[in-house]
């Protein structure tokens, strides 16, 4: 039973990390704004998958929530108000972005290499003896020991808010 | 699991919204690379939560979203604005402030 569990988590896990890493790609390679902000939908709905296959509910559901439901949606109004035309375009990119390739992959590989030097084949913990943390936890660790963080979050919010209608006013 | 497999996706996922960063010259694809990279970071938390079997990477990745969602208002509010005043999103072209 066990076992099983752990075959369909690394099965599910390799199908949605496929799908990202795909999806990603398309993002910064895609010649179609709005193609591109779909694909960024794949990614973010693959990354909430991913967030219930680590047991985080919670974070998953606002994953859903905020990017593919709200943030998706601005996305788009921006696409739509700051460009009239819909359809491909070969000016996205700019004229040294060959420049990116060497960047990422070099980074890649500093990371790969620390990652897989550092955590060589340690496992997370197997579902029966992984500690849960449920949304209760989540909700008593943000208002004890990091109540002052949300306060200054909420004001973040409040700031960003009215900065964005201040500045996006038409006057 | 292995734990590095969400780690290393978390990388790819890094290293790929770097390049979007980089290489895109619309303000708008701009912001939705920041949004990969952003992503990333949230599958690392994620994974440390469940390994280190405390909520605190719970907390982080939930205020990493809404410090996005912020982010990408003022974001695109600044987008619209500069389109208003210069008809262009183009990244190169904004180039007052070069000495």
């Amino acid at each position: 039973m066990l076992a099983e569990t752990l075959v369909a988590q690394n099965i599910s896990f390799g199908i949605i990390a496929t799908v990202m890493i795909v999806g990603a790609i398309r993002v910064v390679t895609s010649k179609n704004v709005v193609h591109a902000a779909l694909w960024l939908v794949c990614v973010l709905a693959g990354a909430a998958a991913q967030y219930l296959l680590v047991y985080a509910e919670f974070v998953a559901i606002t994953q859903i929530l905020v990017y593919v439901g709200a943030v998706m949606v601005l996305f788009l109004f921006g696409v739509m108000l700051t460009r009239a035309r819909i359809g491909n375009e070969n000016d996205l990119n700019n004229k040294n972005w060959a420049l990116g390739i060497p960047v990422a992959l070099t980074m890649f590989a500093a990371m790969a290499i620390a990652l897989v030097g550092g955590f060589t084949d340690e496992k997370l913990p197997s579902p029966s003896t992984a500690v849960r943390i449920d949304t209760q936890a989540v909700s008593d660790a943000i208002f004890k020991p990091y109540l002052l963080p949300f306060w200054a979050l909420s004001f973040v919010l409040l700031v960003a808010v009215i900065g964005a209608i201040v500045l996006a006013r038409k006057d | 699991m292995l734990i590095n497999e969400f780690l290393l996706l978390g990388a790819v996922l890094f290293c790929i919204g770097i390049y979007g960063v980089i290489a895109r010259k619309n303000a708008v694809m701009v912001l939705m690379a920041i949004e990969l990279i952003l992503n990333a970071v949230n599958l690392n938390l994620l994974a440390f939560a469940l390994r280190n079997g405390s909520p605190d990477g719970h907390v982080f990745a939930l205020y990493v979203i809404a410090v996005a969602a912020a982010e990408v208002g003022v974001g695109l509010g600044l987008v619209l604005l500069i389109y208003r005043n210069k008809r262009t999103i183009a990244l190169d072209e904004l180039s007052e402030m070069k000495g």
